[in-house]
């Protein structure tokens, strides 16, 4: 710490070439859960958003309250490449407990940011360190000692502020938009981040390359998690009735609905036009859905893989007695409890085949904020067109971090609201009608909602065998009709649910297929497969069942590499059975750790088989 | 006016006999007291010209939970989960408050696996009639014991039970019930007047109904036997329900004979006393009374609670007056410039 900086700007980039390493880095802050952190860490994520920089954040969180540590990653990439990466060259060591393993973590060349009363940190010849005056700060701000823990950690968004060159008008606005505008809190955190910034400017000599700088690369765009998305997309979906039951990582699904819907959907006199249940377990969720659905409801439910196993009867019940419903499953880590601060993609064969008995559910997979924006409504409008049961698969990384979106766009079509006969239509057609009859040969029937004040309205809905007239029969030929129906309805389905993303470059010989929240990283491991010499072309499956063109695809490649975040390659085996005739082109890429898959291990995942392949 | 203490004319108010509200055949064996049963909703609704195109049934699993399809026919109905009637009814409810909803269920349904939804839907207090046909035993699966058989019951493959029954109606007093009685499928004139004062509750109204199982459990000294019931029946009072628009006869009970309980519509239940003191909006009253009958194997028969205080749950929910599912799709999504604003927030 010789070189001592007299003014407050920012210092001038050293390393290679001036440039130093510019808009391409991630950052990891190294916490303890409970403290606060994700003020701080928000903060600065909006804050480079707002420099125009590309930026995302990963809280890798554990499943506690208070006290365990927990990691924040902040990846900051000029060409938009905002998956999680593996390296960190950037660390803010706020815990203790961690520092030794964290420093170890750190690239060469990194540096590492720590409280500098707490000596001492593990030391590498190869990392710059930083202290920061944490305690004198934070005792300086005067600060309640209640609030000490939190204003703690606006001492390392300043300190990164000067080095990294993250603009204090930035850093103030995105505070007031992370605390709600509240100015006291607003002025206390600012306060402690402008005086480690002063103090860091004055103090430290930035020996490192890494500067953020600003770009015109986020114009007009947001950070928003996809639990806010989804929970817009049905608010302006119509969602008329919730039932739920708090669970990680889909509680946040309610908690926007309950913001969102008092003040959207609600009368002059505050009486509302929905509905939200906290019901007494998921089984209670799913069935007060279910109702709500077969009385002429847009319902909805939402849950993640303990909640999803609780719902399976019911949803063989919908599947079989044609009622609509919508689970939003927020995927976290399985089996049992298994991690539940953690991602995977693991309830993807679980969901499909949800239930006893034969039976396929047509599942939306988003894999951005806009796709759980219109995911949010159009599955609504999918299980009332198709009178069954839809799960929109989502997961804990789309679910609860914060990813970058455009403006949403207003719905462009009407609700749909599928086949149903009022009491005019009934008395157009003198009364005769049959719930289960095939009248359109697209597998789906016409039904009738309790209430229709016609006498030929009611008929019996159930879960054992019956007929086209809903009558209970154990008929051999009526049940085999009736579940060749229901295939014939799924087939349907296979040509309204949202078709795959393709993107197709001209002679590649490998193909990659994905799904979900691995696209950024897939989208990434293309860019460096290409820089090996292997170009590739990509198709992102957004919905089951899959459909045609995946077929044509995989026949189009020589090699199709199926990626995904869980251990048994489930979608590679739902594209084996799709795709007999091309499976032997199909190699499985899967992997399930807890964390959101990377482009490095993608990339190199292929690689590996490539040259296999060739040898 | 139809004489609807009687029940003797031939068609009612909207012109319906009372044919026009019975299901499908029955398949129950015969002698099946939940034959009984679907008989009296069905001589209810025709009492009480139900609007069938109104009604809402639903059910559970087990032999109890197939009798919707053996009344009101022209009725909507849902066969649902084993033990989840309540989550559907719920559901159901709530988006269209416009519905007359009767749910039936039994022992096993409500009492084992259905437990936990029956208390949260009598804790929501959600507007329907709740018949459980409580036979003590499963009949759907051939004779297991339930949670209602009696203490050291003997059922032929099964063995002796040797746990405590759990009283459904002391559950439903506990779990904040206003409506709660008790009847004997082998008293159709009781169970058909405690039934259409049902109907005019403002929440749950739980009817525990002794369904003798013919089958499984009609021996002797089983208290949900015919022979138990005939023998062990007390019950509280004389019933008799006057709906709303009823014009009173009164001139035919002795003053002070008579405690009249008012309904929510309006409509008054006349409880004509049988000797015993019994104050039916006395809540502690009413557990006192089942504690100490649990002993004793005598079962109380009537209104055995009576609370019209409560809201009914899609009260509390605040909802707009139409019932939710018939609000036009204008209402259902807000406008563009909502959508704008949100976007201008997130900014
Ligand atoms: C989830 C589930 N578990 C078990 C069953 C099997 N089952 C069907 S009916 C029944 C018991 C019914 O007893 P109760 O509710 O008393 O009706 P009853 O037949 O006596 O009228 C059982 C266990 C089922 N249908 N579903
Ligand atoms: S088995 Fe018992 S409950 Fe079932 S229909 Fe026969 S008598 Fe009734
Ligand atoms: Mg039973």
């Amino acid at each position: 710490m010789s070189v001592a900086v007299s003014n407050a700007d920012p210092p001038a980039t050293v390393g290679p070439g001036r440039g130093g390493v510019v808009n391409d880095f991630s950052i990891t802050v190294a916490t303890v859960n409970g403290s606060g952190s994700q003020t701080a860490n928000n903060t600065l994520l909006r804050a480079i958003h707002k420099m125009g920089v590309p930026v995302s954040g990963k809280n890798i969180f554990p499943s506690n309250i208070q006290g365990l540590p927990t990691w924040f990653t902040i990846r900051v990439n000029r060409d938009g490449f905002l998956a999680r990466c593996d390296e960190t060259r950037i660390l803010v060591a706020m815990n203790r407990a961690t520092i030794q393993e964290d420093v170890r973590t750190l690239e060469p060349g990194g540096i590492c940011l720590y409280p500098g009363e707490e000596e001492p940190v593990a030391r590498r010849d190869d990392v710059t360190y930083y202290p920061m005056p944490v305690n004198e700060l934070v005792q300086q701000s005067g600060a309640e000692t209640r609030l000490r823990p939190y204003v703690a950690n606006m001492v390392y968004v300043g300190t990164l502020a000067y080095l990294l060159g993250i603009g204090l008008a930035e850093i103030e606005e995105a505070l007031a938009y992370n605390l709600n505008g509240k100015e006291k809190a607003v002025a206390l955190n600012l306060g402690v981040a402008k005086a480690a910034y002063q103090r860091a400017a004055a103090q430290m000599a930035k020996t490192d390359p890494f500067r953020v700088e600003r770009m015109d690369k986020t114009e007009g765009t947001f950070l928003i998690t996809g639990n806010s998305a989804a929970a817009l997309g049905a608010v302006f979906g119509g969602v008329q009735f919730v039932g739920w039951y708090p669970i990680t990582p889909a509680t946040s699904i309610v908690d926007n609905l309950s913001e969102y819907l008092p003040e959207l959907r609600c009368d002059g006199e505050g009486r509302a036009t929905y509905s939200i249940v906290q019901t007494e377990d998921e089984l209670a969720a799913i069935g007060m859905v279910v109702g709500a659905g077969w009385a002429g409801a847009r319902s909805m439910t939402s849950t993640s893989g303990p909640g999803l196993s609780l719902m399976a009867e019911f949803a063989g019940y919908s599947y079989f007695a044609e009622i609509p419903a919508v689970i939003w499953d927020v995927q976290r880590m399985g089996p049992a409890t298994g991690l539940p601060t953690r991602v995977a993609q693991g309830d993807l064969l679980a969901a499909y085949t949800l239930g006893h008995g034969d039976g396929r559910h047509v599942c939306l997979i988003p894999a951005s904020i806009a796709e759980c924006f219109e995911f949010g409504g159009s599955a609504l409008d999918l299980a009332e067109r198709l009178q069954t049961l839809v799960i929109v698969l989502s997961d804990l990384d789309l679910g609860t971090n914060l990813w970058p979106a455009r403006p949403f766009e207003y719905p462009d079509k009407p609700l749909d609201r599928g086949k149903v006969l009022s009491a005019e239509d009934l008395t157009r057609l003198n009364g005769a009608w049959q719930r289960y009859a095939d009248a359109d040969g697209d597998g789906i029937g016409y039904r009738t909602l309790p209430g229709t004040g016609h006498p030929a309205a009611g008929y019996f809905t159930r879960g054992t065998g019956h007929d086209e007239a809903a009558a209970y029969s154990e008929r051999p030929e009526v049940w085999a009709a009736n579940l060749a129906r229901l295939a014939k309805k799924h087939d349907h389905a296979r040509s309204i649910v949202p078709g795959p993303v393709t993107e197709l470059t001209a002679h590649a010989e490998v193909g990659l297929v994905s799904y979900g929240s691995n696209d950024l990283a897939v989208q990434e491991a293309r860019a460096l497969l290409e820089g090996t010499g292997v170009p590739t072309s990509y198709l992102r499956v957004r919905a089951l069942p899959l459909e045609q063109s995946l077929v044509e695809f995989i026949g189009n490649h020589e090699r199709v590499y199926v990626v995904e975040n869980n251990l048994d390659g489930q979608m590679h085996q739902l594209v084996q059975l799709h795709a007999p005739a091309v499976a032997g082109r199909l190699v499985s890429i899967a992997k399930c750790d807890g964390l959101p898959l990377t482009a490095t291990w993608i990339s190199g995942s292929v690689l590996a088989h490539e040259a296999k392949e060739k040898a | 006016m139809t004489d609807v203490a009687k029940g003797s004319a031939t068609a009612n108010q909207p012109g319906l006999n009372r044919a026009d509200y019975n299901g499908s055949k029955s398949t129950f064996c015969n002698g099946c007291g939940h034959n009984a049963i679907a008989n009296v909703i069905v001589g209810a609704a025709y009492d009480l010209s139900l609007d069938m195109t109104r009604v809402a049934k639903f059910s559970g699993i087990g032999c109890s939970s197939k009798s919707p399809t053996y009344f009101l026919g022209r009725s909507h109905g849902i066969n649902g989960l084993h033990g989840r009637m309540p989550s559907l009814a719920t559901g159901a409810t709530t988006v269209n408050s416009d519905l007359i909803a009767i749910g039936v269920s039994g022992d096993g349904d409500t009492g084992s696996i259905g437990l936990g939804q029956f208390k949260h839907l009598l804790r929501r207090n959600v507007d329907m009639v709740y018949i459980i046909m409580n036979n003590g035993v499963y009949g759907l699966t051939k004779g297991q014991l339930s949670a209602t058989a009696d203490l050291g019951q003997k059922l032929k493959h099964k063995g002796v039970n040797e746990l405590p029954p759990l009283d459904l109606c002391l559950e439903a007093i506990m779990a904040g019930c206003g409506f709660v009685a008790r009847s004997f499928a082998g008293d159709p004139r009781q169970l058909q007047e405690l039934l259409k004062a049902a109907f005019s509750h403002r929440g749950t109204a739980v009817l525990n109904v002794i369904s003798p199982c013919v089958s499984f459990n009609n021996g002797e000294g089983s208290t949900k036997s015919y022979s138990w019931g005939k023998e062990h029946d007390l019950p509280l009072h004389e019933i008799n329900f006057l709906p709303m628009d009823h014009e009173e006869i009164r001139a035919d009970y002795e003053p002070g004979t008579v405690r009249e309980v008012e309904l929510h519509d309006g409509s008054v239940i006349r409880l004509k006393k049988t000797g015993k003191e019994y104050d039916p909006t006395d809540r502690m009253g009413a557990v006192t009374l089942l504690e100490e009958e649990r002993n004793g194997k005598v079962f109380t028969t009537g209104l055995l609670y009576v609370n019209e205080g409560r809201q009914a749950f899609a009260e509390h929910e605040m909802l707009v007056v139409t019932p939710l599912v018939k609000l036009p799709d204008e209402k259902l999504r807000p406008s563009k410039e909502a959508l704008e604003k949100i976007n201008a927030k997130y900014r």
